[in-house]
Order: structure tokens, then sequence, then C-alpha cells
């Protein structure tokens, strides 16, 4: 009679982690879908995809969805901080954001900074060292104009 | 050899991103602005170290040619910030999102030939995930860099802003669209070097195609567009290095480039998709439509626009892309020190197309130290122009039209416009009674309160300061 029971118990136990996974899966899937959907979608969504993630981080989650949901919530603080830019600004925030987009300059450094052993990586050095030039180019000329413009905003002297 | 951990450098990436996100912050006010931007190197100054740090060159050649580009880089982009015109900033912001474009195809390619350094697989075994990422951001950084270099030739005069109109243009768009997705997928496949720069090549093309198109008035639009474009290309990169600080830039970029974007469409009542689709206005045509000149147009001189501000009580001045042409911030701002000396409020109104890119009239003033709280936006200022006793006008002219207001069949109807003619007096300084980009005729020139003083901006308003005395 007891093992019966165990045996009942132990099948319970099977169909709830059953269960569990098959809810993790469903999470995953509409965090995937939710973070796709959310480019062109209002606010509750960003929060429905980010709790969806937490909830199926249980399980074992593609680096891509956390990252996704980095991008998909870095758009939201993008937009609602730039609508907040003072149109006066705008020339500023266009110098300023070419100059935080070099940040690529990240990926350049790795290519230049590569092993230079196996097949192709000469080439990938060299590649590497233009978008260093480029993208540093850019940063200083980028961050340094901005500067300049920005002191000349002043107020009334009165 | 790295010095920290993975983990830890990661978490120095999220600050750098965070900086970034202070960075636009900042804009808000002009007051907050200069610490925003200060954030903003700090936050590259932590992205650039952190990698230094967690992935030093591998050997003493690397660390050589590092230091190499970046002085070299650093110092052409210095020298750049500091002898740049405030007139040219449209065509340096454009020039430099080239440079963003190409960067990210080189590092794509990077990442294609030793991906080992990237952690994205061994060669000819790259993870799947990568290659997508890879091969999207290197399609918008080859589209960014062309487009932009387009956009740099034609708002620097070199290359003329009338729209080239290619026969079957949407066609062969379509088609190479189409191509860039078979070779993305096909790429993705095979993972063939060969399929990758036909990708670039491809997409070279089509930013050339997509942009030459556009005439110089939706200039504006373009810069705006290609900004975002810079962003996501970045994005793109982000995915491929798994990398925190490039993926919240790119998307901040992004979308502060689209809402750019959206803000000049809307400025001049036009769908993304109409600007995007080319063949909008031309460079401003030798002579006015036919039929202008049977209307009659009151003409002045410096000195009867002199004797008409001294007495005015109230004065808003409109300045637009002519002026940047002359160079006449400088000059305006004289006068409105003139005036102001003879009691008179002077005040700027701004609409959001004026100029060549979003805020051009804002930072030329700025230039020209007119106060920013003197400078006021279309919405700010529309209401007063009925208790102006006049409007002075220079460079600007479609911005001004009428017609948008009361003509359903122009082609600007709808689109908001600062109401000058609302004004005791209107005065407009301009070279000839020409129309402006959107190649439409100005009523106002032809109204009872409208004065035309004829001639280069700068020295009009040279003369007139000179008959203030």
């Amino acid at each position: 009679m007891a093992s019966i029971e165990v045996n009942q118990a132990v099948e319970q136990a099977r169909a709830a982690a059953d269960a569990a996974a098959l809810s993790a899966e469903q999470a995953r899937h509409a965090a995937e879908q939710a973070a796709t959907l959310a480019g062109g979608v209002p606010d509750g969504l960003a929060d429905a995809a980010g709790a969806a993630v937490h909830m199926a981080s249980g399980g074992l989650v593609d680096p891509f969805i956390f990252r996704l949901s980095i991008f998909v919530l870095a758009i939201f603080v993008g937009y609602y901080v730039v609508w907040q830019v003072t149109p006066a600004l705008h020339t500023p925030l266009m110098s300023v954001t070419n100059a935080i987009s070099s940040v690529v300059i990240v990926g350049a450094l790795l290519a230049v900074g590569v092993d230079v052993v196996g097949h192709g990586t000469a080439l990938a050095r060299g590649f590497g060292f233009f978008a260093v030039l480029l993208a540093s180019v850019n940063i200083f000329g980028g961050f340094l104009v901005t500067q300049r413009m920005l002191a000349m905003y002043k107020k009334k002297d009165r | 050899m790295a010095l920290i951990s993975p983990d830890f450098a990661a978490f120095l990436y999220l600050v750098s991103g965070v900086l970034f996100i202070l960075a636009l912050r900042g804009l808000s006010h002009p007051v907050t602005s200069r610490q925003g931007n200060h954030f903003g190197m700090a936050g590259m100054a932590i992205a650039i170290v952190t990698t230094l740090v967690a992935a030093p060159a591998s050997d003493g050649m690397g660390w050589v040619l590092l230091v190499l580009a970046l002085a070299i880089g650093g110092g052409i982009g210095a020298v750049i910030a500091r002898r740049i015109p405030m007139t040219a900033m449209p065509q340096l912001v454009a020039a430099f999102h080239s440079l963003v474009g190409l960067a990210a195809v080189l590092v794509a390619a990077g990442a294609f030939y030793a991906p080992i350094a990237f952690g994205i697989g061994e060669p000819g075994l790259i993870e799947r995930g990568s290659l997508v990422e890879m091969s999207i951001g290197v399609a918008i950084g080859a589209l960014t860099f062309t487009g932009s270099i387009i956009a740099f030739l034609k708002l620097d005069g070199r290359m003329s802003g009338k729209p080239v109109m290619l026969p079957g243009r949407h066609l062969v768009n379509a088609a190479l669209g189409l191509l860039l997705i078979v070779l993305i997928v096909t790429f993705v496949m095979t993972e063939s070097a060969l399929c990758f720069w036909a990708i670039v090549l491809v997409s070279l093309a089509l930013g050339v195609l997509l942009i030459v198109p556009i005439g110089g008035a939706d200039m504006p639009v373009v810069v705006s567009m290609l900004n975002s474009y810079s962003g996501w290309a970045a994005a793109g990169i982000g995915f491929t290095l798994g990398n925190t600080a490039l993926i919240i830039t790119g998307a901040l970029v992004g979308s502060s480039g689209a809402i750019l974007s959206y803000i000049m469409c809307k400025g001049m009542n036009r769908s993304f998709i109409s600007v995007i689709l080319g063949g909008f206005g031309g460079d401003t045509a030798g002579a006015g439509p036919a039929g202008a000149e049977d209307r009659s147009v009151k003409q002045g001189s410096a000195d009867d626009a002199a004797f008409l501000l001294k007495n005015a009580s109230k004065v808003i001045i409109v300045p637009g892309y002519g002026m940047a042409v002359a160079q006449a911030q400088h000059a305006v701002r004289e006068m409105a020190d003139k005036l102001k000396a003879e009691g008179a409020e002077v005040k700027y109104a701004i609409h959001p197309v004026a100029g060549r890119m979003p805020g051009h009239m804002n930072v030329l003033l700025a230039e020209a130290n007119v106060p920013y709280d003197e400078v006021f936006e279309l919405d700010e200022i529309n209401a007063e122009f009925a208790q102006a006793d006049i409007a002075f006008v220079i460079g600007a002219n479609d911005v001004t039209n009428p017609a948008a207001k009361e003509d359903p069949t122009s082609p600007i109807y709808g689109m908001p416009v600062l109401e000058v003619w609302k004004a005791g007096t209107v005065m407009f300084v301009k070279r000839s009674l020409s129309s402006g980009y959107a190649g439409i005729d100005n009523t106002l020139f032809y109204r009872d309160n409208t004065m035309m003083l004829f001639g280069d901006a700068k020295k009009m308003v040279e003369q007139i300061v000179k008959a203030f005395d």
C-alpha cells in the first residue's frame, strides 16, 4: 500500500515538475515574443518582458535574450531621455550621440590586440587599426565640438 | 593575461552605459549640459580602459598600433573640433556619422577574421547567432557610411542639393534590398568570406542610392536618420561582442536619431516614408515662378528699415538657413543690441526645421552670444506675432509661408509655420524673390505689410546697424 502511495507521490511530483518546466518554457517564449514586439509598443510590455525573463532565468536562458532585454529597455530609456532634451540643444545632441556611438572602438581595440597566429588574424589587426583610428577621430572630435558648442549657450547677463 | 575578471569588466561596461544615459539626460537644459558632456567623456574613458585592461593586446606590436591609431585619430578629431566653423556643423555631423558606419564595418570584419579574440567561436565555426548579428551590423554600418558621405557632399555644397532621380530607382532599391536579405541568409548558413564582402558592397551601393534622390530641404531628416542608423549599427556590433556598453549606446543613439527624424518630419508636415522616397524640393531655383512679375512688391532700403525698427517696441527675429549661409548671426546680434538700447523688446523665433539640421539656428545664435532665454520655439512664440511691431525674417522662407495655413492646394499645406504676417510689419531680408527649398512661391512677399529688403543678409543687416547712428 505504502509503496503505491509513494509511487503516486512520485508521479505527482513528476507531473508538477513537468508543468513547471513547461511554464518556464512558456515564459521564455513570452519573453522572446514580448522583447521582439516591444520595439514599437508602449510601456507595460517592457516590464512584462523583464518580468518574464526573470521568471525564466531559473532555467537556462540564452545570453542573447539578456542582451535583447538590455537593448529593449535601453531603447525605452533613450526614448524618454531624448524627449526631455530641449530643442535648442538638438545639434549638440546629435554631435554627442555621434561621439558616444563611437564606443564601437571597444570592438576595434579587441581586433588590434588579437594574437597574430592563425589564418586571417593579421588582416583582423589591420581592420582593427583603421577602426580605432576612425573611431577616435569621432570620439575626440565629437566630444570636443560638443563642448565647444555647449560653452556658447549663455543666459542673459542681467 | 587579463587583469580583471570578465564579470567585473561587464560591470564597468554597464557603468559606462549609465554614464552615456546621463550624458543625454544633461542635455535637457543648457545649464546641466556641460556636466552631461563630461559624463559622456568619462563613460567613453571607462569603456576604453576596461577593454585594454580586460583584454590587453597580445604583443608589443599590438600596443604600438593601438597607441598610434588613438594618437592619430584623436589628434585629427581634436583639430577638426577646434577649427570647424559653427555654420558647417551639419556637414561635420554627417561626416562623423560616416566614420561610425565605416568603423562598424571594420570591427565586424575584424570579428569575422579573428572570431577567437571576440569569443564568438573558431574561424569557420562562428556561432550562428553571432553571424546574424554581425551581418546586420555590417549592412547597417556600410549603408550609414555611403549614405552619410552623400549627405555630407550635399550639405557641403560639393554636390547639388537637387534630388537625383534615377529611372526605376524604387525597383532597383527593392531588388538590392532583397539581394541583401538573400546574401545575409547565405552568409549565416555558409560563413563564406565572399558573402561577407558581397553584403558590404550591396549595402554601400544601397546607401548611395537611398540618399541621392533626397533633396536639400529634407536634409535635417536625413542627418537625423543616419544618426539613428549609426546607433543601430553600433548595437549590432554590441550584440556580436556581448558588450553592454555598446548595446545601451546603440539603443540610445538609435532612438535619439529616430525621435529627431520624427520631430523634423512633423516640422515639415511630411511623412517619413515620403522623405525616404525622395524627390522633394531642389536648390533655390534662379527665377521666381511665372506670374510673379505682375504682383507688386514693396521694396525698402536699409534706411527705411532702420527708421521703422527704431520706432518699434517689440521685434521678433526669424532666422533661417540663409542667415547661416551669409554668416550673418553676429551682425543680427549687433542689430538686436542696438534695438534693445533703444528700449525695444527683442525675441528670436526658431522653426523646428530652420537650417539644415535640428537645432542649427540655436547653435549659430549661441555662437553670436545671443542669450538662450531670448530664443523661442515655434509653439512658445507663435501667439506673440500679433503683438509684435516688426517680424524681421532673415534667410527663412518656407517656414513663414501663409499658404501652409490658407491654401489647401499648396504642397506645404498643413505644415506648422511661424505666423509672421500677424506682426505690424514684416521685413524680409532676401537675395531675390525666388522661392525657397520647397520650390513654392511665398505669397507673403506681396502683402501690404511686407517690406522686402533685397541683398546679402549680412551686408543688409550691417547697413541697417549703420543707419541707426
